[in-house]
């Protein structure tokens, strides 16, 4: 339902504000982009606006220079990895606390939510000396393990609340039918969900392909790098080269520039839920 | 309800997994920080218990004090003006009928991106020969003709309006989701009495958003804690410490300097401030506000 609780000649002036506000938010990211298409020698001249003429080769040269093929890969594995993984622990836990009410469903509850609060800096030291001991350090692995834990409290409570308004009639049905508890999460829980998992997971892949602080910290070896923290050398390396520099930044949005284009609605509800649930 | 089985340990099954990693990765290091803030230990070598050593240093520790100072400005910056300006925007949203989307997006987009990309956008946008600021000089602002980056009296603000820049739209959404469940019959009654813009927002709008607003406003103070990407790529705390923030001095400690019971009483301080700030949230609403 919407709100109309201004008179329509009133809404010209409200388009003139969100408008300025708009551009505030838009304007700078276009300029990343104008940047990453304009020719190194027209900076001078024309630090800001479009490019008088479109090069399209500072994305080659940057993915040459980061080389990008490796990294590219390297962000791809973590993405994945982790989305499956915390997926999979999440739609599990979600399932339970929502279907099966286990004696003490609330504890774990209040263990995650308590988990979803402690700030990173607190358990990063000794994780990074526990992944030392294990030799984790440097490995994918490492990074999805810690990935999927970050994030598992929220996919959990987000796959919780959609599954909890599944009927219970499905349940019982496929029960008098002598499914199993496991069968039920698989045929039944599952097929029903897939929207919630669709969510959870760009929810998920957003999170770890901008991921910052634990990539820079228990990723040193410049192999296994992922975008986000080869992006940062790169910015070192190329402190000048602002067209190699956009053009590298250009392609960690682009990605999430389409997906949020096919699926605004998704990232906007996941990402705003934690905000709201509550 | 407990319909699906009789033996609740196959429930338990179901929530193994996701226990076990957590604990794996957040829950037992969390504790053992909680153990290593009353050692000396350095990474390597013999721990030894040292007490309260460490605290007593860290509130003697005048970085530890400004770190803790500009968290604090930090904090209040974006209880403010974020806060202020998404209200606005999601108000005047309200009242639009074509290009609501386009707006929402808009807003919403920088909150997508990476710490990098932004605080990237922003350096050039700063920067005193390719970005703005020959711009700022020929109209006059002498503050931001150098890079506020780089300036000991801006840094920090500079770093707080990158990071503000890229959440506020998440506030946006945020409120409009509230203000599209208050009651239309309230605004209609108001116009009747000959209520003004501000007037309707002030009395029906606000109040009647206060549980989401209110909840906007802890998870600002508990999100302003662990504030590290922005600082630490834009300013990397400095220059001369004038933009320090508590988890970078953290990241200097345990990372560069490996003062491992150190680090980790910081860490623990910032955790009992989360809880005791959550803790106080749950108070309230438990003497029966409404949060």
């Amino acid at each position: 339902m919407l709100v109309s609780n201004f008179r329509r000649k009133e809404a010209i002036p409200n388009h003139f504000i969100l408008i300025l506000f708009a551009l505030l938010a838009v304007l700078p990211i276009l300029v990343l982009f104008f940047n990453s298409i304009k020719p190194f020698s027209e900076f001078g001249l024309n630090p800001l606006g479009p490019p008088s003429e479109i090069r399209l080769q500072n994305f080659p040269d940057a993915w040459i220079a980061g080389e990008y093929t490796k990294i590219f890969f390297n962000s791809a594995k973590l993405v994945f990895g982790s989305v499956i993984l915390c997926l999979a622990v999440s739609l599990l836990a979600g399932f339970s606390l929502a279907k099966l009410n286990p004696k003490g469903s609330t504890v774990i509850a209040i263990y995650l939510l308590v988990g979803i609060s402690i700030p990173a800096q607190l358990y990063i030291l000794p994780l990074f000396l526990l992944w030392k001991e294990l030799s984790l350090l440097n490995t994918h692995v490492g990074l999805i393990i810690i990935y999927s834990a970050l994030n598992a409290p929220f996919a959990t409570f987000l796959i919780r609340s959609y599954m909890i308004r599944l009927p219970d009639e499905l349940f019982d049905a496929a029960k008098l039918d002598g499914a199993n508890t496991f069968q039920i999460f698989f045929r039944i829980a599952l097929p029903l969900s897939w929207p919630v998992i669709l969510t959870a997971g760009l929810i998920i892949g957003l999170a770890v392909w901008n991921e910052f602080l634990f990539a820079l910290t228990f990723i040193t070896d410049p192999n296994f790098k992922p975008m986000a923290t080869i992006l940062f050398s790169f910015q070192a390396r190329f402190e000048n080269n602002y067209a190699l520099q956009s053009a590298a930044a250009i392609m960690m949005v682009a990605p999430i520039a389409i997906l949020f284009m096919l699926f605004q609605r998704r990232f906007i509800s996941g990402l705003t839920s934690g905000g709201l649930k509550e | 309800m407990n319909f699906l089985s009789k033996k609740s340990y196959i429930a338990w099954y179901f929530v193994i997994p996701v226990v076990f990693i957590h604990l794996f990765v957040i829950g037992i290091p969390s504790i053992l920080s909680l153990a290593l803030c009353l050692t000396d230990w350095s990474g390597l070598g013999k721990i030894n218990y040292v007490g309260f050593e460490n605290f007593i240093e860290l509130f003697d520790d005048r970085y530890f004090k400004k770190a803790i100072f500009h968290n604090i400005l930090w904090t209040i910056i974006f209880l403010t003006v974020p806060v202020c300006i998404a209200l606005m925007c999601a108000y005047l949203l309200t009242g639009i009928k074509r290009g609501q989307m386009f707006y929402r997006l808009a807003f919403f987009f920088p909150y997508m991106l990476a710490s990098v990309v932004n605080c990237q956008i922003w350096k050039y946008l700063f920067h005193p020969i390719h970005g703005l600021g020959g711009f700022f000089e020929s109209i006059g602002i002498e503050a931001l003709a150098s890079s506020p980056f780089t300036t000991k009296e801006t840094s920090l603000y500079a770093a707080a309006f990158v990071d503000g820049w890229h959440f506020w739209g998440f506030l946006v959404v945020i409120y409009l989701t509230g203000m599209y469940q208050v009651d239309n019959h309230l605004y209609e009654a108001a116009d009747i009495e000959g209520a003004s813009k501000f007037q309707k927002f002030r009395y029906i709008t606000l109040p009647m958003i206060r549980p989401i607003f209110i909840f906007s406003l802890m998870i600002i103070i508990i999100w302003s804690v662990p504030v590290f990407d922005y600082v630490y790529i834009l300013t990397g705390g400095g220059p001369a410490y004038s933009s320090e923030v508590v988890a970078n001095y953290l990241y200097t400690h345990a990372f560069v300097r490996f003062n491992v019971g150190y680090a980790s009483a910081v860490g623990t301080l910032m955790f009992i401030y989360v809880i005791f700030i959550v803790g106080i949230f749950g108070l309230l609403r438990k003497l029966g506000w409404e949060i």
